[in-house]
């Protein structure tokens, strides 16, 4: 199990002083300037090194990304763009950094911003996050007055500008593309990837768009070396990780541990255990709303919290947000409020997301209730095919994916729940 | 730079420029990709997603070919062209898919769509739907826009492709159309219900790959297998739009624009594009005589003796050109009037163009030059008033990075520019600005009438010829009538112009000549179309075909020949322009030598050889024109040669629509100077 | 949802002048040329300034950023925090019904908003002073369920508590946000498994709290003042 000794972030509840003389006490902001001097190659080469994969879901390896950006500048400009637009349902944990640790996520970017050429970043956080925002801010404004950001930040001879800006209500502008249609002032509508941000991104220019997360680690990751944070969880999963666990657990919460943690290791350390014991325990979604539920008893029994194990699973470990669903919730239900969920929030770009979203949810509405067909189960699954890899971004996979993980694990009680409403409504004509 | 690549399509494999995309290269082919949002002449959006392909080797999905490069095709492992499958079970899976995607919510209504019959849905679902729909819910509706006259809606049938968003903000250039909301409710709109401005609008009717914008004159009264198409050209401004003319029996039902990458793409301004309403208004069906005053019908034959007795009066006659006369009836007219000792003038907005240089009343740049031309000087010219779809040329220079002057009246032009004055003075002083960016790099000088119609005419087009010299720059005259430079190339033109021409005329004969004033006492002889100015001032009227009703011959405004073919007959007695003019000369006991439209073009490419190659522009000797020493008559201010651009002939003014669209263009004229 | 501007609406707009500077400085944060990226925290001051996003609003903030009038619409229409009509006078409350929440008791808690409020989302309650509506997941889940109201999360919320945070805000009081079950902030609510903390060193309040607590401004209009 991780010690306090090995968590990166420090002040995660808030309970310690957060401000810049608080998080320098905890070790942050320690030689900065020294690490930035090794160089842009260093920066990479020990990020790779350390295994880091991206925490905002996707799972990209962080240094790989960061070296597709251009070593000279063809006259454009490079930015790193931060994506703070926490929206997948279950995932709350870039929010305890940026309004309790966020000098890790500052420090980060313009190490980041740095190792990738960059002189400017811009911090997109979701816009409900009000006081995070402003949080944050005061932070950034902190590190400005001690000369952390700026001109010749922290130092370093490395001239950084830090913005930070915000969003007004879209799941897709955590989309990277749909991020910087956004940041651009646009509608939140993902663009067309190949050109890759990299190559072309903010106002056309070579863009980095990295998770809160994958950002903040990374001081502490050059500090105490890619082998401390590659010696957590398995090869190819390496590091630490912000878990966030929902639902019906005894104590809900945001924590850090190792990678590749058991599930019931993860849940009985911290959680308290499931709601009314593990027998209890139905279903899991392991990842946030975007990847296949699971069944209780695979959880408790083998599984691994990584990107590996739970891929092998067809499903995904996505932000690490957990969602615990115990024998009282109508998985049904569940899964349809994330077709409500995607149907909402599908940009209506792209045809197989905006017609399959709402199509899906209203087959779902009415599985909910029963009063569907049991073939309609397959034609579901089937539709869910359709939109699937047919999108111009990720979302129609999200959307079809939590639909493929209830028809996987849970058909019978969806064709349970269609016959019964049939004799229901049997029965019921012929009462009349 | 673009260099060459491999890539093997279903088994083909070719070489295209590895900066097409896929679909680009799958054309190339000769293999058809189904598409909805991709339009090649407007931005990428791939949101249709019909278009999806099979890259082997790939990521496990199929990719939009609409949007990925060749050059992004990564090779095989030793190097082996990419391949891409269009009709792989991957591919024909994802159409279908789309498909169906696009079809539940779309409504069955195709019975009562417009579109029936020629609608890129309907074609695509029959070739890549299935037949029966699995969608049990019910389907959405969307409530309908009143964009104005011309654009009719039926937004429940949008499948949100943004063609018409993309078009109007692109290439019309006013943002007036937009995607309001998102996911299934997602709208196109215009901002709160406004009607649409732009006077481009027509195209986004083609643009619809559906039925949900339609064209609102055309509605519900054809069927497009009823209809009979004739591929002619535009002659409401001096572009030479190519078009299609659409009829039912001798009815023009529609006219739609037929693509030509020289000239207008496959664009066609509002004014082209519903003309055909004035095609039925107004219209001259029997010839007239005056008598006490009033005019009345007669028969051809009366009409003609009369004609030609006041011909041979010996007095001095003069012909005028109109704007909308094809070659051949202004070659017939000058023949007919010179051998009566009279003389033909074309130019009767006074622009004292000579004709015996063609570089300067054509000029040396070609319309498509305009598109990579790094530099334009718009001298005395609207050209959004004049020639909208060449405007939306200049715009796409601009939008590619083409730096605009104008000298002349301020208007907007829908792109950004230099106002680097308005009248001669500031032409002058050109010559000061450091010409340094343009050296070296194409540049073009286009002059309207705005300078060179009036006294100082002849002075601007010096000035403006010594400067495209200076820069040098390709020249563009751009003229305002259909009929001019064809007019100006048979030498329909006297010394001293329009004035030099009627001075002492006791016999005007007019060939559709409507926007010129015709001095008192004269007895005015009028072959044309329409009842407008021209017929009122007659004293005898002779009813001739328009262009959508004879075969004839225009030369566009880069001196590009082309052919108007008859769609249909002439209403009533009218006849056809060189008809008539060839009945005239027998009636004088002259007659013309021919009896065959083709024989009179026959005489014409004698004597005027570069008409023969149509469709080709022929290259001009550069001469830059002399001027009088008469200085002082430079103009101060370059007038507009347009002013009402919805009016500008009498077929337009026939029109109820165009008057309409005039006057809400006058009101929002009139309210956004009202609101300053 | 159809979002579509409210029927009747205020004749003009303009920004306080504190509001004024505070958005030329956020045009400030873009490079030039790129003004419109600021469209967001302008139109979001607006809303701030007014309660909820009016036709003059866009318009002013489009003209700002030389905009044409279609492209903010698109934005004030794409982005679901924009309230297209009033909303309450002392509080627009928002409950999170995504999953997280909804298996936690989010619909017991719309069932509230139902009976105090209004029985349709977006319909201001009768004596004015609330509205509500169900969003979508806010981030907060650890914490479920959730409402927010104005810049602030209620979070670990019991139907009873909600009842209670909306008669305070009726009375005019700014009840503390955050946990509302005794948890500081996302820790287990059972006792620390982590970064432990010694009694003394403890902050009051975390810090989303803490900026509810000292500045007051939970449902406050930003006047810039």
């Amino acid at each position: 199990m991780l010690e306090d000794k090995d968590r990166i972030f420090t002040n995660l509840y808030g309970m310690h002083d957060q401000t810049l003389a608080g998080a320098k006490a905890r070790g942050h902001w320690d030689g900065t300037a020294a690490l930035i001097e090794k160089g842009r190659g260093w920066a990479v080469e020990q990020v790779k090194e350390s295994g880091l994969r991206g925490r905002g879901g996707a799972g990209f390896p962080t240094g790989l990304k960061w070296s597709f950006m251009p070593k000279e500048s063809d006259g454009r400009p490079s930015y790193l763009v931060v994506n703070a637009d926490e929206s997948e349902p279950g995932t709350c944990k870039d929010r305890e950094i940026m309004r309790h640790d966020p000098h890790t996520l500052i420090e980060g970017c313009l190490i980041a911003g740095f190792a990738m050429g960059a002189h400017a970043c811009y911090i997109y956080i979701r816009g409900e996050y009000v006081r995070e925002r402003e949080t944050l801010q005061s932070a950034i404004d902190e590190c400005y007055d001690a000369g952390l950001l700026g001109k010749d930040a922290a130092g370093s001879g490395w001239d950084f500008d830090l913005y930070l800006h915000h969003g007004a209500g879209a799941y897709i502008c955590g989309e990277e593309t749909a991020l910087l249609e956004s940041l651009e002032g646009k509608k939140g509508m993902p663009r067309m990837k190949p050109p890759f941000p990299a190559g072309a991104g903010l106002y056309g220019c070579p863009t980095t768009v990295n998770n809160v997360e994958s950002i903040a680690v990374v001081p502490t990751i050059l500090r105490r070396g890619a082998d401390w944070f590659a010696g957590f969880g398995r090869p190819n999963n390496t590091g630490t990780k912000l878990f966030a666990i929902s639902g019906h657990v005894n104590a809900p919460c945001v924590v850090e541990e190792a990678m590749s943690i058991s599930f019931a290791e993860l849940i009985e350390r911290h959680c308290g255990g499931i709601r009314g014991g593990w027998d209890n325990l139905k279903a899991v979604i392991p990842g946030g709303s975007s990847v296949p539920c699971l069944p209780g008893k695979l959880m408790q029994e083998e599984c691994i919290m990584d990107f590996d194990w739970l891929r092998e699973q067809k499903s995904g470990l996505g932000t690490a947000a957990v969602i615990v669903m115990d024998q009282s919730t109508d998985i049904v239900k569940a899964i349809w409020r994330l077709s409500k969920f995607y149907k909402h929030e599908s940009c209506g770009q792209c045809t197989p997301c905006r017609e399959g979203t709402g199509w899906m949810m209203r087959v779902m509405d009415r599985l909910v209730t029963g009063e569907a067909e049991v073939e309609e189960i397959d034609m579901l699954l089937d539709v869910s095919t359709q939109v699937e890899g047919h999108t111009i971004c990720a979302l129609g996979d999200a959307a079809a994916w939590p639909i493929q993980g209830l028809i996987r694990h849970f058909r019978d009680e969806i064709e349970d729940r269609i016959k019964a409403a049939r004799t229901g409504s049997v029965s019921a004509v012929a009462a009349e | 730079m673009s260099e060459p690549r491999r890539l093997i399509i279903d088994d083909t494999e070719i070489e295209v420029d590895s900066d097409l995309t896929i679909i680009q290269a799958c054309e190339q082919a000769g293999i058809e990709i189904p598409r909805f949002c991709y339009h090649e002449r407007l931005s990428i959006a791939g949101n249709c997603r019909m278009c999806l392909v099979e890259v082997v080797g790939g990521p496990p999905k199929p990719a939009a070919s609409c949007a990925m490069q060749v050059r992004d095709l990564r090779p095989g492992p030793e190097g082996q062209p990419p391949i891409v499958r269009t009709n792989s079970p991957m591919v024909k899976e994802a159409r279908e898919g789309v498909m169906e995607f696009l079809l539940i919510n779309h409504p069955l209504d195709c019975p009562i769509c417009d579109q029936g019959g020629e609608c890129d849905l309907q074609d695509q679902a029959m070739a890549y739907g299935v037949e029966f729909s699995r969608f049990r819910e019910p389907k959405r509706a969307v409530q309908d826009l009143d964009l104005g006259p011309l654009v009719g809606t039926a937004m429940t049938r949008c499948i949100s492709c943004t063609r018409c968003v993309r078009f109007i903000t692109e290439v019309a250039g006013v943002p007036e159309l937009g995607q309001t909301g998102r996911g299934e409710d997602a709208e196109i709109t215009s901002y709160l219900g406004r009607m649409l401005d732009s006077e481009l609008q027509g195209n986004i009717v083609d643009l619809c790959p559906v039925g949900a914008l339609t064209s609102k004159p055309y509605a519900f009264t054809a069927r497009p297998w009823e209809l009979t198409r004739t591929e002619s050209v535009d002659v409401m401004d001096a572009l030479g739009s190519n078009i299609r003319v659409d009829a039912k029996g001798r009815e023009v039902m529609r006219i739609l624009p037929r693509n030509h990458d020289g000239v207008n793409e496959e664009w066609l301004s509002d004014r082209s594009r519903y003309a055909w309403d004035g095609l039925r208004r107004q219209r001259l069906d029997k010839p007239y005589l005056r008598r006490k005053g009033n005019l009345v019908p007669v028969e051809w034959a009366e009409a003609l003796s009369a004609v030609a007795r006041a011909l041979e009066e010996k007095g001095k006659v003069a012909g005028l050109v109109g704007d909308l006369a094809p070659v051949e009836a202004v070659f017939a007219l000058k023949e007919l009037l010179e051998g009566q000792g009279g003389v033909v003038e074309c130019r009767t907005e006074g622009a004292d163009l000579p004709p015996d240089n063609r570089s300067a009343y054509v000029g040396t740049a070609r319309i498509e030059d305009i598109e990579s031309a790094e530099a334009i000087m718009l001298i005395g010219t609207n050209p959004r008033a004049e020639a909208p779809v060449l405007n939306a040329r200049i715009r796409k220079a601009w939008t590619r990075g083409s730096r605009i002057g104008l000298v002349g009246e301020a208007a907007d032009l829908t792109y950004d520019y230099a106002h680097l004055g308005t009248g001669h003075d500031a032409l002058n002083k050109l010559f000061d600005m450091d010409p340094g960016h343009a050296h070296g790099k194409e540049t073009v000088v286009i002059i309207g009438m705005g300078a060179l119609a009036g006294s100082g005419g002849a002075h601007a087009l010096r000035d403006a010829m010594r400067y495209a010299e200076a820069t040098e720059s390709k020249f563009l005259v751009l003229h305002t009538a259909a009929s001019r430079v064809g007019a100006l190339d048979v030498g329909a033109a006297v010394d001293g112009g329009v004035n030099a021409a009627l001075e002492g005329a006791s016999v005007v004969f007019s060939l559709g000549a409507d926007e010129v004033d015709v001095p008192e006492g004269s007895t005015v002889i009028y072959q044309g179309s329409h009842g407008d100015r021209g017929a009122h001032r007659a004293d005898i009227i002779l009813p001739a075909a328009a262009w959508t009703e004879e075969n004839g011959l225009f030369v566009n405004t880069e001196g590009r020949p082309q052919l108007a073919m008859k769609a249909g007959f002439p209403p009533g007695d009218a006849k056809e322009n060189w008809a008539i003019l060839r009945a005239l000369s027998a009636e004088l006991g002259a007659p013309l030598p021919y009896d065959t439209l083709a024989g009179l073009r026959q005489r014409l490419i004698q004597k005027v050889p570069k008409l023969e190659r149509i469709d080709q522009v022929p290259e001009n000797a550069w001469q830059v024109v002399q001027a009088g020493d008469k200085e002082g008559e430079m103009q101060k201010e370059f007038g507009s040669a347009v002013v009402d651009h919805f009016l500008v002939n009498p077929v337009l003014r026939a029109s109820p629509l165009m008057g309409d669209l005039q006057a809400r263009a006058r009101a929002r004229t009139t309210g956004k100077l009202a609101a300053e | 949802m159809l979002r579509r501007l409210h029927a009747e609406q205020p004749e003009s707009f303009a920004f306080t002048p504190a509001n004024q500077a505070w958005a030329e400085r956020q045009i400030a944060k873009f490079p030039e040329g790129r003004q419109a990226s600021a469209i967001i925290p302008l139109l979001w001051r607006a809303q701030e300034q007014e309660g909820w996003l009016s036709r003059a609003a866009i318009e002013h903030v489009a003209a700002m950023l030389d905009l044409a009038y279609i492209r903010a619409l698109e934005v004030a229409t794409f982005y679901f925090m924009f309230q297209l009509q009033p909303v309450g006078s002392a509080a627009h409350v928002q409950v999170c019904g995504t999953t997280s929440c909804m298996i936690c008791g989010a619909e017991d808690l719309i069932a509230v908003c139902k009976r105090k409020i209004a029985e349709f989302p977006h319909k201001v309650s009768e004596d004015g002073k609330f509205s509500w509506e169900e969003v979508e997941c806010l981030g907060a889940c650890s914490n479920a369920p959730m409402v927010q109201i104005g810049k602030d999360y209620y979070e670990d919320l019991t139907v009873e508590r909600l009842a209670e945070i909306i008669d305070e805000f009726a009375e005019g009081k700014d009840p503390v946000p955050g946990p509302q079950n005794g948890r500081f902030a996302s820790e287990p609510v059972s006792g620390l498994t982590s970064l432990d903390v010694r009694e003394g060193e403890r902050q009051r309040h975390n810090a989303s709290v803490h900026l509810a607590v000292t500045l007051g401004d939970t449902v406050k209009r930003i006047d810039g003042n």
